[in-house]
C-alpha cells in the first residue's frame, strides 16, 4: 500500500506559529491550514468530501409539509475569550439559536473566517476546537466553510460568520408578529449573564466575577416546548439590547403593548451587583442562552413546566402579559408599584459618570 | 443584594407613599425640586410619580453634569480631538452630546479623530503612559463628585513627570448653581416657578457635606433634605420636606446620613483645593454665566492644562432656537413643553443636552414616562 504523497513536510507550528497572508492565498499553506485545523476539528462526512459546497438529503419533515429556515450572523466580539465561552462556541450557539427561534430543528452550519495577519495559531486552534465542540454537543455539524486572511490592521484578530439552516415541523408557525393581547410572556432564565461576563473581561473594567456567560444552544429546549405546545406564538433570543430591546421589536412587529412586572424578572444577584457598579440596567444587557416565549395564556403553565424541566430553562418565569396598545409600548410595573416605559436601547449602554 | 434591596422595598415604598398622602395638606401644592440628575433618574425609573399624591410635584433641576455643559465646551473638546497627535479621553456620556453644526464627539470619532471612552481618570493616565508619542487629553467634567479623581490624576501625572498628559477642565460647583436658580427672576420676583423645597444631592454631598446648604435654607427660606439615590431615599426625603413645609421650617436635614456628614470628605476637599482654583465665572447651559461656579487648574499644574497648552476656542454658540433645555434645566418648563421633545429630539438623535444623558430630565421622561402623555390625551385613546 502506498500512502498519498505528503504535501506538507512539516505540520503547522500551532504553539508558536502565526497566521500570515499565504494562509488565505489559496495555495498549499491555506490547504494545510484547512486540513490540519478546520477539517481535523469539524470532521464530518459532508466536510470530508472536500467540495466547495455541502450536499445533503432533504429532511423527512419536508415531505410532510415542513418548512426550511435559514439565518446568518457575524461574530465580532471583544474579547475573544470570556468566562463561559469564546467567539467559537458563541458563533455556533448564536446561529443554532436563531434557527431554533422559528421552532425549527437546526440541521447544519457553515462557517466563514476572516482572520487578521499575525493572529496566533494557538488562539485560532483554541477557537476552532471550541467551535467544533459546541457543534458536536449541539449535534449540528459545520458542513462547509471559508477562510480569508486580511492584512494586519484591517481586522480585529478574527471575525466569524456562521449560517444555519433548519427545518420547521409541520403545523408550527412561530413568528414575531403573532403576539396577541392577552398572551403570556415567559423567559427561560436569568437576564444579563452574558453581557456582564464579557464586560468583566474588558481591559478597562477588569473586575473579578464568578459570572459565566450563559452561551448555550437552545434547540433541544425549543424542541421540548414545541412538542408540548405546537402553537407557540413567538420565540426570540434576547441577545444584543437585552430583554428590553427584544420585547420592543416584538411589540412593534405584532402591534401590541407588553406589560412587565419587575419583581418577576429573574436576574442573578451577582449580575445585579455588577450592573449597579457599572450603571447598567440588566434588562438591556445581552444574553446568549436565554429565550423569550409568547403564547396564549392557557398554554403558559404547560410551557413553564416544560421549560423548568429542561436544564437550560430551570429558572423560567412568567414575566408579563401582552396588552392592547396601538403605540406598542413596553411598560413595567416597578417593584415600587409605579409604572415606567421599558424603551429601546439608545446607542450603546454607557456607564454613568457620577 | 445587600445594602441595595433594603432601599428598593416595594412594601416600604407603598407605606411611605401612604404617609406622604396622609400628611400632605390637600389645600396646597408642594413643588419640590430634586437638584440632581441621579434623583431625576430614580424618580422616573421606579415610577415614583405614580405613587406620590397629585399635589406633590417634582420639579427636575439642573444637576446633570452632561446637561449643563454649554455647546461651546463640546466644540472646544472636538477642537482638541482634532489636534494632530491627540487622543481625547472622555466619559461615555459625553460622546453623543451635540455641539454646534450638528457635530458631536461620536461624529468626530467617525471622522477619524482618536477619541476613547474611559471609565476613570486612571485609564486616561495609563493611556498617556502607554502612548508616549501621543498627547492624551482627559475631558474632565462633572460636579464635586468627579473632581477629586481628576485632582488625583493631576497629582499622579506630576509625580510621574508625564509630558503628554493634559486635562481639559470643566468641573463645576453645585452650590453656585442652586443659588443661581433661587436668584432667578422666575423664582424670586415673578413667582412663575414655585419651589417649596429642595432634595439635596447624594454623591456630591458626600464630598462637600451638608453645611454648604445651610446658607440657602436660611437666606432663601427653603427646606433642603439631602437624600440618597435609591427610591426609598427619595420618598423619605419627600416626606421630610412635606413635614418641614407643613411646620413652616426651613432647615437642612440629612436623610443620607449613612454616607453624608456635615463637613463632608475633608481629604477630598483638600486635594481639590490643592489642584484647582475658582474661575471668575463659567457658562452653564440653561443658566448662562454663573459667577464662581467652575474650577480651573492652578498655575502649579499649568503644564497639564489643555486650555493653556492649546489655543482652545472660547466661543459660546447659541443652542438650537426651539430647544427648551435652558428653561427645563431651571425648572421653568417641563420636557413636554418643548416642541422638539419626542419629535426631532429623541435619545437616538438628541438636539439638546437634556435628551442625552440618562439623568437629563427629557431623556428620563422620554425613556421611562412618556406613556403617561398619551394616556393623558383623550383624543389618542385606543379603542379595543
Amino acid at each position: 500500500m502506498t500512502l498519498p504523497r505528503r504535501t506538507h513536510p512539516r505540520p503547522l507550528d500551532i504553539a508558536n506559529g502565526r497566521i500570515d497572508l499565504t494562509h488565505g492565498g489559496g495555495g498549499r499553506a491555506m490547504q494545510q491550514l484547512v486540513e490540519e485545523l478546520f477539517v481535523a476539528a469539524f470532521d464530518n462526512d459532508a466536510l470530508n468530501q472536500r467540495n466547495d459546497q455541502a450536499a445533503f438529503d432533504v429532511p423527512p419533515e419536508m415531505l410532510r409539509g415542513g418548512r426550511m429556515v435559514m439565518t446568518t450572523d457575524g461574530y465580532v466580539i471583544s474579547p475573544l475569550f470570556f468566562p463561559g465561552g469564546d467567539i467559537g462556541s458563541l458563533a455556533v450557539h448564536g446561529t443554532v439559536n436563531d434557527v431554533a427561534m422559528a421552532g425549527a430543528r437546526p440541521l447544519s452550519l457553515s462557517a466563514g473566517f476572516i482572520i487578521e495577519e499575525g493572529f496566533p495559531l494557538s488562539d485560532l486552534k483554541r477557537i476552532v476546537d471550541s467551535m467544533a465542540n459546541a457543534s458536536r454537543e449541539a449535534g449540528v455539524p459545520v458542513v462547509t466553510g471559508d477562510t480569508k486572511v486580511v492584512e494586519k490592521g484591517k481586522g480585529d484578530g478574527i471575525f466569524i460568520t456562521t449560517t444555519g439552516i433548519g427545518v420547521v415541523p409541520p403545523g408550527v408557525n412561530v413568528s414575531g408578529d403573532r403576539a396577541r393581547a392577552g398572551d403570556a410572556v415567559l423567559v427561560s432564565g436569568t437576564m444579563g449573564d452574558h453581557g456582564v461576563a464579557v464586560m468583566s473581561q474588558r481591559e478597562s473594567l477588569g473586575f473579578d466575577t464568578a459570572i459565566l456567560s450563559d452561551s448555550a444552544a437552545l434547540h433541544t429546549l425549543v424542541a421540548d416546548m414545541v412538542a408540548a405546545t405546537p402553537d407557540i406564538h413567538v420565540l426570540r433570543d434576547p441577545t444584543r439590547g437585552g430583554l428590553a430591546s427584544t420585547l420592543n421589536e416584538i411589540a412593534v412587529q405584532s402591534g401590541v403593548g407588553i406589560a412587565l412586572r419587575e419583581s418577576d424578572i429573574p436576574v442573578r444577584p451577582e449580575v445585579k451587583g455588577a450592573c449597579e457598579l457599572l450603571g447598567l440596567d440588566p434588562l438591556y444587557v445581552a444574553n446568549e442562552g436565554k429565550l423569550i416565549c409568547i403564547c396564549a395564556p392557557e398554554h403558559a403553565d404547560t410551557l413553564l413546566a416544560v421549560m423548568r424541566a429542561h436544564p437550560l430553562g430551570r429558572d423560567a418565569a412568567l414575566v408579563g402579559t401582552c396588552v392592547e396598545d396601538s403605540h406598542a409600548f413596553v411598560t413595567m410595573r416597578t417593584a415600587m408599584g409605579g409604572n415606567r416605559v421599558v424603551d429601546w436601547l439608545a446607542g450603546e449602554q454607557l456607564p454613568r459618570i457620577c | 443584594m445587600k445594602y441595595i434591596d433594603e432601599y428598593r422595598d416595594g412594601g416600604l415604598a407603598q407605606a411611605l407613599a401612604r404617609t406622604i398622602a396622609a400628611e400632605a395638606d390637600p389645600a396646597r401644592t408642594y413643588h419640590l425640586m430634586e437638584f440632581c440628575g441621579g434623583h431625576t433618574h430614580a424618580i422616573s425609573r421606579y415610577g415614583l410619580e405614580d405613587i406620590l399624591p397629585a399635589n406633590v410635584r417634582m420639579v427636575h433641576g439642573p444637576g446633570c453634569p452632561v446637561c449643563v455643559l454649554p455647546v461651546g465646551r463640546i466644540d472646544a473638546a472636538i477642537y482638541l480631538a482634532r489636534q494632530p497627535g491627540v487622543i481625547l479621553c472622555t466619559y461615555g456620556d459625553m460622546l453623543r452630546v451635540p455641539g454646534s453644526k450638528r457635530l458631536s464627539l461620536l461624529k468626530a470619532k467617525a471622522e477619524g479623530c482618536d477619541i476613547r471612552m474611559v471609565y476613570s481618570t486612571m485609564d486616561a493616565l495609563k493611556l498617556a503612559q502607554d502612548n508616549p508619542d501621543r498627547q492624551v487629553v482627559f475631558f474632565a467634567i462633572g460636579f464635586e463628585t468627579t473632581t477629586p479623581p481628576t485632582a488625583v490624576a493631576l497629582k499622579q501625572a506630576q509625580a510621574l513627570n508625564l509630558k503628554n498628559f493634559f486635562v481639559f477642565c470643566n468641573h463645576v460647583l453645585t452650590p453656585s448653581a442652586i443659588a443661581q436658580i433661587l436668584d432667578s427672576p422666575e423664582v424670586r420676583v415673578l413667582g412663575t416657578v414655585k419651589l417649596d423645597g429642595f432634595i439635596g444631592p447624594a454623591h456630591v454631598s458626600t464630598i462637600i457635606g451638608s453645611a454648604p446648604y445651610e446658607y440657602f435654607a436660611e437666606e432663601y427660606q427653603r427646606p433642603v433634605v439631602i437624600a440618597g439615590f435609591e427610591p426609598l431615599d427619595v420618598l423619605q426625603a419627600v416626606l421630610m420636606l412635606v413635614r418641614q413645609v407643613n411646620q413652616g421650617r426651613f432647615e437642612v436635614e440629612n436623610e443620607f446620613a449613612r454616607a453624608v456628614t456635615r463637613d463632608g470628605n475633608s481629604k477630598a476637599k483638600a486635594l481639590v483645593a490643592e489642584v484647582f482654583e475658582l474661575r471668575k465665572s463659567f457658562e452653564w447651559r440653561g443658566l448662562g454665566r454663573v459667577p464662581y461656579s467652575g474650577l480651573r487648574i492652578k498655575a502649579e499644574f499649568a503644564r497639564f492644562d489643555a486650555e493653556r497648552h492649546w489655543d482652545v476656542p472660547q466661543d459660546s454658540p447659541p443652542d438650537n432656537k426651539a430647544c427648551e433645555c435652558g428653561a427645563i434645566l431651571r425648572g421653568v418648563k417641563k420636557p413636554t413643553d418643548c416642541k422638539l421633545f419626542g419629535t426631532v429630539c429623541t435619545p437616538e438623535n438628541p438636539m439638546g443636552s437634556c435628551m442625552v444623558s440618562a439623568e437629563g430630565a427629557c431623556a428620563a421622561h422620554w425613556t421611562y414616562g412618556r406613556f403617561r402623555d398619551i394616556k393623558a390625551a383623550p383624543d389618542s385613546k385606543v379603542d379595543p
